[in-house]
């Protein structure tokens, strides 16, 4: 097995193309933009994995390539696993653009209509929601005093005085 | 102890059902509980004064050295007395207090119960984080019983303000308790009171600690919660008030003044938080007309003295402390519950209209005499024992200018105390000449004629017998010689300065006795000029309370969390995504600049190939940025994926490859099945600004990943994790393909995992296409009758609908014309195409124009094949490469070539099956022979190898992770068969209803000509 781990500088070159591609069409709005730059960074990142596991070799298998000359399967196992999510993904990616256009008749992401709401609400300094138990901000200690009464047995009895409720 | 709380808890989860079968008399059982506390404490008074302390430890999580460990000493001792009598007499009080009608009584009884389950556990707790855990489950529970009633606002107030104030104050204690613990390496309350750890971090935990405490036990400035809190039920606010709650806090600093009262820190806020409520209280409940509130204010005040005695660390002050705690618990519950009494038997509390009650509830009466005398400290009551002892030690040990003005604090606040009391009891059951029209505030009913006191109604036995109980123990406790002093000092010996103190009823004319009248004579003289009192009190009434204060911060609070999200929440992906790279940029360069340096030597290529390779990526990648054309785009980065595959080939990594070309190839279909749809052109964001700022992002994120991907190789310390899974692979694996072995056994977990994904993601999308359900069963050829909406056939248009005709005229007819053309009782167009040989199934439910018949051919002559193939990739990727995944791949291409052959109704003919079943049985078939492994005694998904010799094959060697590999296999077809249904066929459908053509336009919109132009 190789352990030259003098980096590979074509590769680096190209990782460096495909993330700095990908993250330019991820900040687009365009749904399906997006997703092509997390393709392009999938694929960029994966062949990170190849850079770190060392100098090319042989395939890592046994009777085919001697095991001093293989290149090192465990990052590969990673790799593949990676591409296949990476289709899982693209699929659902997709299923949201189709889903965005049939609702809007295009596929891109606006901005979230709540967190525009509080925006604009915090601008004018207003609550969040109308909560009636903080608003009044005078307290009576003396007027819920009076409001408090407890459920109790002579509530409800028949010789009820006049003065209870 | 354990026994106890679980009582506490088992009787607790019971209350609802008690409630509804007994009704209130339930009240009766459940105090059972408390009362057990009480019995138990009692039986153990002779262990804990021989210093024969009861323990009890339970392992809990050892990682975290939290035990359930219990201890009770002295201190303990009397909490638990206090906790478990007072809890258990206000659960009899309240089986006749409450309406028989009344709603909510068995959560009420519930939440009672385990208020004081709580109370008992945070008394006895040796563990300061178990303290900790009890200390916040009785701010929860309070948080309950103070918003009982619910739907009244001033009730949900005062819960929200107790456990915003109180959790707050816990918080800051957790923190204390977390230093203290950690500092020391013990959690141990016991352990670090015996040997406490000190230094500055030691000062600022036992701060922190105050802070809670003080939070707890309603001290100034937290202290209004407290009189708010009357919006409980009376026998909470009995409950709450005298044993519980507000005693935690107490405890608390009892609890660590022994070892840390000499702290500077410690006595500055002892000294002014307990002087400076004591004089509050007394102060407010000199004006307060409700009894309630009169009380609470008076709880408040006794606090502050309680808390300044057991903290000030002298042993005569902190018994006096502690006969106060005792005094103070039997007194403020009897008022309370004389409150509720009197609350009951005239319908009112406030003392301007009460008048008579006296002579009418003589009893009721005696009790809270009794309670009063002791509050106020007059002989013989315990409460007069306490205040002397207390203004003793005051007296006694205090130095200079700071023992000087406790002692006058203390003073003074004894006289408020007086008055408070004095006009407590004449407000109540005095018979007032001056009671006349009362002051109804406004918008309230006047419930009562002029000058006329409130009829009283005599109540039941079962509420007067727990006040007059309480009070007389009062008086008994007092009068027992020398049983205070026997059972208390025990602890008080604990602190570490002063001389010890003694709880006496008579000690000779002293200066202390002197005082003591002299408070007494204060305070009857405030209470018989109470009319100028109020008066004056009513003119000094300036300046924002504390609690007025308090809304206004949670106001502002409220604010500025709105502001706070209106700047970081912007809703703006793009924005919160380039906050992210942002951020991972100034971290990963950070430690690339500080901490790394570039590598020496650098390798070109690995073989020129790469070289090609590579240019070929980075061109489709840079033109994929600047196409504009989603098609253009979409194929560019097709490109620039095959270019990755050929470097993952050239690296010696075919499996990759394989996959990767594999994958490529279907998203890039998958594309084009959405493309369909969406417009041909990307919408133009002509923000030039925005624009060049992506660009700067998107090239420094890339030259960072760059330049980590080149410093990262120089970074190995190891050899490689795999240098032995050659070896590995073949003996225990049994496959020669290491790739694969890693995927299907080495590391099956991560495959498990990933499958997982994979399933998610393929239900997500059927979800997210199907609008109504998803068919069992996909569409057949059969159901083309029903199912079949257009008249053109699959694919077709309204244009190719014109056509048609056209064609009908000249006497060609479509398949569904067809259909409709049969006589009666004629074989149905499904019938008769499933009878039909042709090259595909389907292939004449497509609209006429959109078929091809050397498509046919082919896909007639690849599809089998491309099964063979796959069939072989799974059962050889063990040695060679291949495997369940690139299989399932094959198996994918195989249906989509079906698919994009013969539309709809021909996938269905392909793959007759629901890709649930496919994906559910793939994972089932993974995890099942995993499982199956551990039957053998093995671990979970550990291959077992089988060789068996067939008689015509010879020698056959299975490995059981093929199975797993099949699961794999199937459960990506069933991946690319629901994407097929939902974003082919079930998109189609759609379509089709919609009138919608396949360029991406509704009948409607524009073609994609004039889009384009």
């Amino acid at each position: 097995m190789t352990v030259d781990m003098t980096p590979n500088l074509t590769l680096v070159v190209v990782i460096g193309v495909l993330v700095a591609a990908g993250v330019y069409l991820m900040l687009e709005r365009s749904l399906s933009r997006v997703l092509i730059g997390i393709i392009l960074v999938g694929n960029g990142i994966n062949l990170t994995f190849l850079v770190a596991s060392g100098a090319a070799g042989g395939a890592p298998i046994v009777g085919m390539t001697d095991t001093d000359e293989m290149s090192d399967p465990l990052p590969q196992a990673m790799v593949l696993t990676a591409i296949v999510i990476t289709l899982g993904m693209t699929a659902f990616l997709l299923a949201l653009a189709y889903r965005s256009w049939q609702l809007h008749r295009h596929d891109e992401v606006q901005d979230d209509v709540e967190d525009r709401r509080i925006a604009r609400i915090a601008a004018y300094d207003q609550a969040i929601y109308a909560d009636m138990d903080t608003e009044d901000t005078v307290s009576d200690l003396d007027r819920d005093a009076a409001e408090a009464r407890d459920e109790t047995q002579s509530s409800d009895d028949d010789a009820e005085p006049v003065g209870a409720r | 102890m354990l026994l106890l709380l679980v009582a506490h808890l088992a009787m607790a989860l019971a209350a609802p059902a008690l409630m509804s079968w007994l009704g209130r008399r339930a009240f009766l059982v459940l105090a059972i509980a408390p009362a057990s506390a009480t019995v138990w404490a009692l039986t153990q008074t002779s262990a804990v004064l021989r210093g024969d302390l009861p323990t009890e430890v339970v392992e809990w999580v050892p990682g975290l050295q939290l035990e359930l460990a219990f201890r009770m000493d002295t201190l303990s001792w009397l909490m638990l007395l206090l906790v478990g009598g007072v809890g258990a007499l206000v659960l009899v009080y309240c089986s006749a207090y409450f309406s028989a009608k009344a709603g909510g009584l068995g959560r009420f009884g519930g939440v009672l119960v385990a208020f004081a389950g709580a109370m008992l556990g945070l008394v006895v707790a040796d563990d300061m984080l178990l303290l900790y855990v009890f200390w916040e489950l009785t701010t929860v529970f309070s948080y309950l019983l103070i918003g009982h009633y619910a739907d009244r606002k001033a009730s949900r107030r005062a819960a929200m303000q107790a456990i915003i104030l109180t959790t707050a104050g816990g918080l800051a204690m957790l923190v204390g308790l977390i230093l203290l613990g950690e500092s020391a390496g013990t959690y141990r309350l016991s352990e670090i009171i015996a040997s406490p750890p000190g230094g500055t971090l030691a000062t600022v935990a036992v701060v922190l600690l105050l802070a809670g405490a003080a939070s707890k036990s309603a001290l100034i400035p937290l202290h209004f919660w407290l009189p708010s809190a009357m919006a409980a039920p009376t026998p909470v606010s009995a409950y709450l008030h005298a044993a519980a709650m507000v005693k935690a806090g107490v405890y608390l600093v009892a609890r660590f003044a022994p070892a840390y009262a000499d702290l500077t820190a410690w006595q500055v806020i002892v000294i002014a938080l307990g002087c400076g409520t004591f004089l509050v209280g007394g102060y407010r409940a000199l004006r307060q007309h409700d009894l309630k509130l009169v009380l609470a204010f008076g709880t408040v005040s006794q606090l502050g003295l309680i808390v300044l005695l057991v903290g000030l660390g002298t042993k005569s002050a902190a018994l006096a402390g502690l006969a106060l705690i005792g005094a103070h618990a039997m007194f403020k519950a009897t008022l309370f519950l004389v409150v509720g009494v009197v609350d009951a038997a005239t319908g009112t509390r406030d003392l301007r209209r009460l008048s008579g009650v006296g002579r009418a509830l003589p009893v009721t009466a005696t009790a809270a005499g009794l309670a009063v005398a002791s509050m106020i400290g007059l002989p013989p009551f315990a409460g007069f024992a306490a205040k002397e002892a207390a203004i003793e030690a005051v007296r006694q040990d205090g130095e200079g200018w700071v023992g000087a003005t406790v002692l006058v604090a203390v003073t003074l606040g004894s006289v408020l105390t007086a008055a408070y009391g004095l006009r407590f009891l004449w407000g109540a059951f005095a018979t007032k000449a001056s009671v006349t029209h009362a002051p109804v505030a406004e918008g309230e009913p006047e419930s009562v004629g002029p000058g006329e006191p409130p009829a009283v109604t005599r109540p039941s036995l079962v509420l007067v017998w727990p006040a007059l109980t309480l009070a007389v123990l009062g008086l008994a406790v007092a009068v027992l010689p020398g049983l205070g002093d026997k059972l208390l000092s025990p602890y008080a010996a604990t602190y570490p300065t002063g001389d010890p103190g003694h709880l006496v009823l008579w000690a000779g004319i002293t200066p202390t006795l002197l005082l003591t009248l002299l408070i007494l004579a204060g305070g009857a003289l405030l209470f018989v000029g109470r009319a100028p009192v109020e008066r004056f009190q009513a003119r000094l009434r300036t300046g924002p309370e504390a609690d007025h204060l308090y809304r206004r911060t949670m106001r502002r609070l409220d604010d500025v969390s709105a502001d706070v999200t209106a700047i970081t929440q912007r809703g703006s992906l793009p924005f919160y995504l380039g906050g992210i790279l942002v951020v991972f940029m100034a971290l990963a360069g950070t430690a690339l600049y500080t901490g790394t340096s570039l590598p020496v030597e650098v390798r070109g290529w690995d073989s020129p190939g790469q070289l090609v390779a590579g240019a070929a990526i980075v061109i489709a990648a840079v033109l994929t940025v600047r196409a504009r054309r989603r098609l253009k785009a979409v194929i560019l980065v097709g490109m620039s994926g095959y270019g990755v595959a050929v470097l993952y080939l050239l690296h010696g990594a075919p499996d990759l490859a394989l996959t990767q070309v594999l994958v490529e190839t279907i998203t890039l279909m998958i594309f084009v099945l959405v493309l369909r749809r969406l417009p041909a052109y990307f919408s133009d964001r002509p923000l030039a600004v925005s624009r060049w700022v992506r660009l700067a992002i998107g090239v420094l994120v890339g030259g960072t990943v760059a330049v980590l991907t080149l410093v990262a190789p120089g970074a190995r310390m190891h050899v490689p994790q795999s240098i032995d899974f050659a070896d590995e692979a073949y003996s225990f694996g049994g496959g020669k393909n290491i790739v694969n072995v890693v995927l299907v056994d080495i590391r099956a977990w991560d495959t498990m995992g990933e499958i997982s994904v994979l399933l998610v993601a393929a239900t997500g999308v059927a979800s997210l296409i199907f609008r109504q359900r998803r068919h069992a069963v996909p569409n057949r050829v059969s159901e083309v009758e029903v199912d079949h909406t257009a008249s053109s056939g699959v694919w077709g248009t309204d244009d190719d609908r014109d056509r048609m005709a056209s064609l009908r005229r000249r006497g060609v007819s479509t398949p569904a014309q067809d259909a409709h053309a049969q006589p009666r009782g004629a074989p149905s167009i499904g019938s008769a195409i499933a009878g039909s040989r042709a090259w595909l199934r389907a292939e004449r439910t497509l609209a006429p124009q959109r078929r091809s018949v050397i498509f046919e051919v082919v896909t007639r002559l690849l599809f089998h094949t491309m099964v063979v193939f796959a069939a072989f990739l799974l059962f050889s990727g063990h040695n060679t490469p291949g495997g369940g995944f690139a299989a399932g791949l094959v198996v994918g291409i195989a249906l989509i070539v079906r698919y994009l052959a013969g539309g709809r109704y021909e996938l269905g003919e392909a793959a007759p099956v629901h890709p649930g079943l496919l994906l559910g049985s793939g994972l089932f078939l993974s995890a099942g022979v995993g499982l199956v492994a551990l039957l053998g005694g093995a671990e979970v998904l550990q291959s077992v190898i089988v060789e068996i010799a067939l008689p015509v094959l010879g020698p056959v060697k299975l490995v059981t992770s093929l199975f797993f590999d099949v699961g794999v296999f199937l459960v990506v077809i069933g991946l690319v068969l629901d994407i097929l249904r939902s974003l082919g066929a079930e998109i189609d459908r759609q379509g089709e209803e919609t009138g919608a053509d396949d360029m991406g336009t509704p009948a409607d919109a524009p073609t994609p000509a004039e889009v384009s132009r």
